[in-house]
């Protein structure tokens, strides 16, 4: 396969959010604002990564039987990695995100993409594809986020548009969650998936 | 941490419903809430596991990890706890109570990759609950999340029969309904 398309595919054909409909639970809980959302999608892509290189080297090791706990058992010491990180340098990244870091262990698309395609390619791809897929997830997060933060708060990546005060804040709230990726989903269906 | 029971359990099935104001537990809700029937075997099973689990991963971090000092690798330890405790209710399920087993069979491998029981153990000890505030707060979440489930089961059955626009058809206009009931339970918001 085109090591381009490896990437591209992730994004577009197999974009995690709106597609493979997957990691749905930090994908609402943690887009109140764009840059939450653009923080969540790095970390996961982090791990994303990082778990599809070191399983992909494994691979061969690893007893079939044992495979989904072992694959566990590397995406949880890269969570547990990041979560350290992001307590020591973005500490208030950190606490808006909240218990959907730890949470990052239990995202279908990271157990998913180990099953599914690191498992069975080589370090190179598995890595390409982690990027892809971990791009997408990341562009849909910040633009679920921006939307939100625009209509909810009236502002965009943290600066005021000065339209605070008309914007009806349920979107920020969780209701707004649900509506937002419900309706970007519809739009997606019409003008992406064809 | 001072709180009653009482306001434990109204707080964590209506104000704070996981699926509603805390979003877990999120891809089961999507992915096995189209018939009631499944959405109550599913919620059973997510009781019966969201309990012991709590139990078992309160324990371990008072016993274990904390007097270690290793409570960094909370995540790790209980990743696997409940996924080794999942396979352990499988087995005894299945020996002891077969009819029960066939019930409730199908769903519980799929509660591993449930968020919901992961995030209520890491929860309640971030709450700094004691053993019993921890089982009840996890029992009151299951019950929350099986609530959610069957009452959002009972609207899909109907929307099936609905005519929904092609490109609303599935996941968003399932989204969409999550919605308006999360803006109905926001109704509760400040009871506790």
């Amino acid at each position: 396969m085109n090591k381009m398309q490896i990437v591209l595919n992730g994004i577009i054909k197999n974009n995690p959010t709106f597609v493979l409909v997957l990691g749905m639970c930090p994908t609402l809980g943690t887009t109140t604002s764009a840059i939450n959302g653009l923080g969540m999608g790095v970390a996961t892509m982090a791990v994303l990564i990082m778990s599809n290189l070191v399983i992909s080297l494994i691979k061969n090791l690893i007893p079939d039987k044992v495979r989904i706990p072992a694959f566990i058992v590397v995406i949880a010491s890269f969570v547990t990695i990041i979560q350290m990180l992001m307590q020591a340098y973005v500490p208030s990244l950190y606490s808006a995100l909240g218990v959907f870091i730890p949470l990052i262990v239990v995202n279908c698309i990271i157990l998913g993409r180990a099953e599914a395609f690191a498992s069975k390619n080589g370090a190179l791809d598995s890595v390409l594809d982690g990027v892809g897929i971990g791009l997408g997830f990341t562009l849909s997060l910040t633009v679920i986020g921006a939307v939100r933060e625009i209509l909810g708060s009236g502002a965009i990546f943290g600066v005021s548009l000065g339209i605070a005060d008309y914007m009806p804040l349920v979107f920020v709230l969780a209701p707004g969650a649900f509506f937002v990726l419900g309706y970007l989903m519809v739009l997606f269906n019409k003008f992406a998936k064809k | 941490m001072e709180l009653s029971y009482f306001a434990i359990i109204i707080g964590a099935i209506f104000v704070n419903n996981v699926v509603f104001a805390q979003f877990l537990g999120i891809c089961p809700f999507l992915g096995v809430s189209s018939k009631v029937d499944t959405s109550i075997g599913m919620g059973a099973a997510v009781t019966f596991v969201m309990a012991l689990a709590s139990i078992v991963a309160w324990s371990i971090q008072e016993f274990i990890l904390v007097p270690f000092q290793i409570e960094y690798m909370q995540t790790i330890v209980f990743i696997l706890v409940i996924a080794a405790l999942v396979q352990m209710v499988e087995i005894i399920l299945k020996k002891v109570s077969p009819s029960l087993y066939q019930a409730l069979g199908i769903f519980l491998p799929l509660i591993t990759t449930n968020c919901a029981v992961l995030g209520v153990a890491i929860l309640m000890i971030q709450k700094e609950y004691n053993l019993l505030q921890s089982f009840v707060f996890s029992v009151a979440t299951a019950i929350g999340f099986a609530m959610a489930l069957v009452i959002f089961a009972g609207i899909r059955e109907r929307l099936e029969l609905d005519g929904v626009p092609a490109a609303l058809k599935g996941n968003p206009i399932a989204l969409i309904t999550a919605a308006i009931l999360a803006m109905a339970f926001m109704g509760f918001s400040g009871l506790v």
